[in-house]
């Protein structure tokens, strides 16, 4: 077989776009963890949050999260009867130490805890120009820290506000679902530290996660779901003044 | 081969791009990561970065190994789906290393009152106090023993 040296020139970059390919290889999988065979979300039951702020205070400590920034925070609302859609809402130190005691007014009351929504079409991860953040195949938002410069665009992206930069690293940091527990079959921090069991962490492709027999049986909701996120932290008895 | 007659400067102007390619390749092999691609537009290494981290929180499967005691005892009170390391804090270090790490015994004092702290934004099934005229002062454990709170269960040693 000839090949002319026009025939040549044609092919040489084929070939190295193939060799490129060989030299990647076939990706090695983990021992005892399949990212295929999970997709994680987290439940919150908002009635049986007391607002103790053990969770913050957890996810501050399993995550070196410095001060005055947060991966997960509570908000208490206050919602009169007459105008729902202006709630007042506190979150003292993002309700770390708890909530400064309430006196009964006749007014409703609840606490609802927030962190990130873990959005299977996220708005944070589409905006990122390095493809320094996106969503791993088991459905955790995730940031790679060596590969982000700090742009902050996902910070604004996010709808729900659960990213900041952060004040050390100068780059994007935000709740990892606690992914370096979960992929050892540990729950997150919060959950763990969650007296109530407010909070639960759920395996959506899991068949037998009590999730499923919740989602059938209660009211739930996600937060903002007309802006489409495919938000997975669901929320049961969520009052409609949430923002 | 007419056509091409006096076209030599547009195949060397052809060659120059194709050399341009070859170049751009070859740098991107060097400065792309090897694992960029691999799951989607990032550095499929990232992940396992990530799950790399420590661990701070033991869980309460790993406390249950060696306290069985007082998971026998949590069971059957109030405060039996309340995980260890919710009251006695991250645990880890002490589970890896049991001899050298000891844990801090909470004051039931500050502890207790965190959640059970009287307050009208808390879910009203939930047991609540005011700690100004409920205990004045004393310690919460003198009555009810944190493991099991029932006070017919008795105050802790």
């Amino acid at each position: 077989m000839k090949i002319s040296r026009r025939q040549l020139l044609i092919l040489l970059p084929a070939a190295a776009v193939a060799w490129e390919s060989v030299l990647a290889g076939t990706p090695e999988e983990a021992p005892n963890y399949k990212m295929t065979g999970h997709w994680w979300g987290m439940l919150i039951d908002i009635p049986k949050c007391i607002g103790c702020g053990n969770c913050v205070r957890a996810c501050q400590t399993e995550n070196d999260v410095p001060d005055g920034f947060f991966r997960t925070w509570v908000e208490r609302y206050h919602v009169s009867d007459e105008d729902m859609t202006r709630p007042e809402v506190i979150s003292p130190d993002g309700g770390k130490e708890g909530f400064p005691v309430a006196e009964e007014d006749g007014r409703k009351y609840f606490f609802v805890p927030k962190l990130c929504n873990h959005c299977a079409d996220s708005p944070c991860t589409q905006v990122c120009p390095v493809g320094a953040t996106f969503v791993s195949p088991d459905g955790v938002v995730l940031v790679d820290r060596s590969y982000c410069l700090g742009c902050a665009y996902c910070v604004q992206a996010c709808p729900y506000g659960c990213r900041y930069i952060h004040p050390e690293k100068k780059v994007a940091d935000k709740c990892t679902l606690c992914y370096h527990r979960i992929t050892k079959g540990l729950t997150t921090a919060c959950c763990e530290a969650c007296p109530t069991g407010a909070r639960q962490l759920a395996d959506l492709k899991n068949p037998n996660d009590p999730i499923h027999e919740f989602l059938k049986t209660h009211s739930v909701q996600v937060l903002k779901p007309q802006m489409a996120t495919g938000a997975k932290v669901f929320y049961n008895d969520l009052d409609g003044s949430v923002r | 081969m007419s056509v091409f007659k006096d076209a030599g400067h547009l195949f060397r102007f052809a060659g120059l791009f194709v050399l341009a390619f070859l170049i751009f390749l070859v740098v991107r092999h060097y400065v792309v990561p090897k694992s960029f691609g691999q799951y989607g537009h990032y550095r499929g290494d990232a992940i396992g970065e990530i799950a790399a981290r420590p661990v701070k929180f033991a869980g309460h499967e790993s406390c249950e190994m060696c306290h069985s005691d007082v998971a026998d005892k949590k069971k059957i009170g109030k405060h039996a789906h309340v995980n260890c390391e919710a009251c006695h804090g991250a645990l880890a270090s002490h589970a890896d290393d049991p001899a050298t790490v000891t844990p801090v015994l909470p004051d039931t004092a500050v502890l207790c009152a965190r959640c059970h702290t009287a307050s009208a934004a808390k879910p009203k099934g939930f047991p609540q106090i005011d700690p100004a005229s409920h205990y004045q002062g004393t310690s919460c454990k003198t009555c009810h023993q944190p493991h099991n709170p029932g006070i017919d269960a008795g105050g802790a040693k």
